[in-house]
């Protein structure tokens, strides 16, 4: 038979005691670190020694008063709490970071000049050349992945059966897993090496912008195939039904009713690879060399890009690089920030989510 | 065990929105008690408001006092997991843990409350199991998943599961609504079992049920959208059904109007 | 099979698609309608003749070719990668699994091995999922269950953006402002845990292991986090409620019904985490102390993993280094590949089995 005890009533800590008992834990840790220099003593260690005294003495009063149940219910949420300001420092000190380094150099001069010439003890220079870079790579690579990848997708959802459709779906998801490095290494070994020289008039290996949009088409092409895939799967059956039923062809049921329809998916996901492709540095490294003066070829010769640019500044030894450097990541961050924003408002609104 | 609930001006809101207002009954032990009307008039949010469930939604409060056994259950002194431990919840759709097998469904309860010891949890669980008539239907097979059992099976489930904690009072939100006639004979077979050692409050919106299954019932209804649910009336259920002592009680019980 | 055209139309006569409501449904594949009429005309000339060279085939050749286009890239991709790794995996003098150092262009004597950097690797990422998911589960369960709605869904929003940053920004900060902390971290761990051989070394510090994995692991905390508040709000309501009107405590209730439900979800959201982690380069090529000493000694300055290892060296390397640099890249492909094919293979399951119970 169990017994289990019936009342309703129960004792309750009063609700100044949490107060308390962090003051309290506050004031021991201070006392015994950040003054008695236990353990090493300094600021931080203070603060983490009493957040656990309280978790400690809440746990042992709470245990008291009101009983295991309550006082571990209390512990859990203390300890949440804990952990999310835990997480707190290093992600606000980030965009600190981020904002209050990357100013330093948000002059018209650094959007209004390349690098050229620039050494590393020069406090001028800027990242021109280097957005251009980055737009130019990225831009080719959209215009080469989004037809791709729609008409793959739409092949594998509309007309694909069988194996062929298996094939391609399966070797789709295994390509989302690629190392962004793997595909910088092979654009490098293949095109800028072996493909490029063949064709060009010296010989030499191809770095160039376009061999960095061939590296992010190799990443972002599986990405948005898989996207509009699952977009295209969204829309209703029925929909494809009642148009086949009134007699419209196939290809223009897809074109005219499915695809406006998972239009605004596929705007988001596309959105979204690109904001993702416009931070990798890895792969356009590798292969576009990067180049200080402005190049707005794309095909031929060195070219820089947003991240290259952050990368190769931030290795310069000197005072003027690191600024340069964090400017050009403020701007990066408030380019895929921006993309990435507009994105999710725009998933937000879709009727198909 | 069985306890007398009393609700005196009991007034339940969503936030602004007054959802019921001024309840006032008092239900017997060892009784089943229905609660009927149209939909929306707030025997729900009543039943919720006697074990405390209703709060869990932010914005949500009572006013008024509701009392078991002349305990009031919303004192400030009070914890509200012991009155949820004495008030048991049976719901509309069965909801066993979907993770957890038959027994653990059945102990789930008893484990909270920091009963360890397995042959005092072995004979807990057959307990309850056999007081839901399920015993016989699952005893050979207690560590499989609750959710593979039938609907009405799994409605018994957590019946079981709610009567393992041995409540005063069970409150049972539409109970059959997701079952078939099958199931939800047999669990007003069980109800009528039940009533001998629980106090049982029933929300439903089957007329006929509410008739074959409980002692008294109470009619609730709103007098237009937007209105909070009021009681209308509250008597004996043969009374009720046969020569109801209000007008809207009787449109509703002959089909006029809900 | 091409739905029937208007008897006697040409493409350009078809009813105009604006005017079209999509209505009822039929099967899943447009109706093949056979003309029975016996007075002998040309069932051709009623239905209309199938075109050969109009738009829809055109159009489906446009997509199959693009899938089947997709589909040679990416095998073409793969022959090519293990085409240059292997004559450099032949011509390598030491075992490439167990030798630690980089010298594939030595051109007597190439050798090159992927301990340190297949170690450095896994070692990283292992830490930072540690210092990482314990935080992304407070972090998500306090979202989805203890945080007002309004605050859980801005600082939802935030987290969510935060993943998006690109890498290079974290190393960047990694090397500019966390490494002073971890620097009085580590000489602090030495000082008073140094008997633990994690903590053996005494300085000076710099770029560590240990630097590594923690920027790795503010990198994956966001993602980690938004998957696993996605998978905490899907617990069912009833599940939830069950367990209060049980009379659980808030915790117990996450206990009883938010975690059990949510093990799978949250499994998978780990390895997502743990893929990205693997495959992260720059980061970890600014914070890691990039030599390739196999060592478990975290503040020491040491550490390297395979994508770090490549950005470091593609630069001078001839033929053969490239091949080497490859053939590690394919390690390190099969590693996220295995990782993120069960990530998968979980979320497939649990859907079924979560649709089952349902």
């Amino acid at each position: 038979m169990t017994a289990l005890p019936v009342t309703l009533r129960a004792r309750r800590l009063p609700g100044f005691a949490p107060w308390a008992i962090a003051a309290g834990a506050v004031a021991v840790a201070y006392a015994a670190v950040y003054i008695g220099g236990l353990m090493g003593g300094g600021g931080f260690l203070a603060l983490v020694a009493a957040v656990l005294l309280y978790l400690v003495g809440l746990g042992v009063i709470a245990t008291r008063v009101e009983g295991s149940r309550a006082a571990r219910n209390r512990i859990a949420t203390s300890l949440i709490y804990s952990v999310v300001a835990l997480a707190l420092w290093p992600l606000v000190s980030v965009v600190w970071t981020l904002v209050q380094k990357g100013t330093s150099r948000l002059d018209a001069d650094f959007f209004g000049h390349s690098n050229a010439g620039i050494t590393a003890f020069d406090a001028n220079g800027g990242a021109y050349h280097a957005i251009i870079g980055t737009l130019e790579q990225v831009g080719i690579a959209t215009l080469i992945t989004v037809p791709l990848g729609i008409l793959a997708a739409v092949y594998i959802v509309e007309y694909g059966r069988g194996r062929l459709a298996t094939a391609i779906r399966f070797f789709v998801d295994v390509m989302t897993g690629i190392p962004s490095i793997v595909a910088g290494l092979f654009v490098l070994a293949f095109w800028v090496y072996v493909v490029y020289p063949l064709y060009s008039p010296d010989g030499k290996p191809g770095y160039s912008g376009f061999a960095a949009s061939l590296a992010l088409s190799v990443l972002m092409l599986p990405t948005i195939t898989r996207s509009c895939e699952e977009m295209l799967r969204l829309v209703p059956t029925a929909l494809r039904e009642g148009s086949y039923a009134l007699g419209i062809a196939k290809w223009k049921t897809i074109v005219r009713i499915v695809l406006p329809t998972a239009l605004p998916g596929i705007v988001t996901g596309v959105m979204l690879a690109v904001a993702r492709a416009a931070g990798e540095t890895a792969p356009v490294l590798l292969v576009a060399g990067g180049f200080d003066s402005i190049n707005t070829d794309p095909f031929i010769g060195n070219q820089s890009s947003l991240s290259i640019y952050i990368y190769q500044q931030a290795g310069l030894g000197s005072q003027f690089g690191p600024p340069r450097a964090w400017t050009a990541a403020l701007t990066l961050v408030a380019l895929v920030l921006s993309l990435t924003i507009v994105a999710k408002l725009l998933a937000r609104r879709s009727k198909l989510k | 065990m069985a306890k007398r609930i009393e609700a005196v001006g009991v007034t339940a809101y969503y936030g602004q929105f007054k959802a019921i207002e001024n309840i006032t009954m008092t239900i017997e032990p060892r009784s089943v008690t229905a609660l009927i009307g149209p939909s929306g008039c707030g025997k729900s949010t009543f039943l919720r408001s006697v074990n405390r469930m209703h709060e869990v939604l932010p914005g949500a409060r009572v006013e008024g006092r509701l009392t078991m056994d002349g305990q009031d259950i919303y004192d400030r002194a009070v914890d509200v997991t012991a009155v949820r431990r004495s008030i048991g919840m049976v719901f509309q759709r069965p909801n066993p843990f979907p993770t957890m097998s038959i027994y653990d469904n059945v102990v789930a309860g008893l484990r909270l409350n920091g009963l360890r010891k397995k042959s005092s949890l072995d004979d807990a669980c057959e307990k309850a199991l056999k007081n839901a008539n399920l015993w016989d239907e699952v005893k050979n097979r207690l560590n499989k998943p609750g959710a593979g059992l039938s609907g009405g099976q799994q409605q018994r489930l957590c019946i079981a599961r709610t009567i393992a904690v041995e409540p005063q009072v069970v409150l049972m939100d539409e109970p059959c609504s997701a079952l078939d006639p099958i199931s939800t004979g047999a669990i007003e077979d069980l109800i009528f079992e039940l009533k001998n050692d629980y106090t049982i409050i029933i929300v439903t919106h089957n007329m006929q049920q509410a008739a074959r299954v409980s002692d008294r019932t109470a009619f609730f209804s709103i007098s237009q959208t937007g209105d909070p649910g009021r009681l209308i009336e509250y008597d004996i259920t043969s009374k009720i059904f046969t020569n109801p002592g209000e007008k809207r009680t009787e449109d509703y019980i002959t089909g006029r109007f809900g | 099979m091409n739905p029937p055209t208007l008897p006697g139309s040409t493409q350009s006569a078809e009813p105009p698609d604006e005017t079209v409501r999509p209505s009822g449904s039929a099967g899943g594949v447009p109706p093949r309608i056979v003309n029975h009429r016996a007075n002998g005309r040309d069932t051709n000339v009623i239905l209309g003749r199938r075109r050969r060279f109009g738009a829809e085939p055109v159009f489906r050749w446009l997509t199959t070719g693009s899938g089947l286009a997709v589909l040679l890239i990416i095998v073409a991709i793969g022959f090519f990668l293990v085409a240059k790794a292997i004559p450099a995996l032949r011509a390598n003098d030491a075992n490439f699994f167990t030798y630690a150092d980089w010298f594939p262009d030595d051109t007597e004597n190439p050798r090159f091995g992927i301990r340190a950097v297949a170690l450095g690797t896994v070692l990283t990422s292992f830490i930072a999922l540690l210092v990482a998911v314990p935080i992304a589960l407070g972090i998500a369960l306090c979202l989805s269950h203890y945080a007002p709605k309004r605050v859980a869904s801005t600082f939802g929003f935030v987290i969510d953006l935060l993943a998006a940053v690109p890498s290079i920004v974290f190393g960047l900060w990694g090397r500019d402002y966390f490494i002073d902390p971890v620097k009085s971290l580590s000489a602090w761990l030495h000082t008073y845990f140094g008997w633990i051989p994690l903590f053996g070394s005494d300085g000076p510090y710099g770029k560590s292991i240990l630097l590594g994995s923690l920027v790795l692991a503010i990198m994956i905390l966001p993602i980690v986090t938004s998957l696993s508040r996605e998978v905490f709000r899907q617990t069912p309501t009833m599940n939830e409620e069950a367990a209060l009107a049980l009379g659980a405590t808030k915790w117990e209730m996450i206990r009883t019904a938010v975690l059990p439900y949510g093990r799978p979800g949250i499994l998978a959201s780990v390895m997502l985490g743990l893929g990205r982690a693997l495959g992260e380069t720059i980061a970890l090529a600014m914070t890691l102390g990039a030599n390739y000493l196999v060592t478990f000694d975290i503040v020491g300055n040491s550490g390297n993993s395979i994508a770090a290892n490549i950005a470091n060296r593609f630069g001078e390397a001839g033929d053969l280094g490239r091949g080497a640099l490859i053939a590690s890249g394919l390690v390190l492909f099969a590693i996220t590949l295995v990782v993120n094919v069960s990530a998968r293979i979980i979320i497939y399951r649990r859907r079924e089995f979560r649709e089952a119970a349902v």
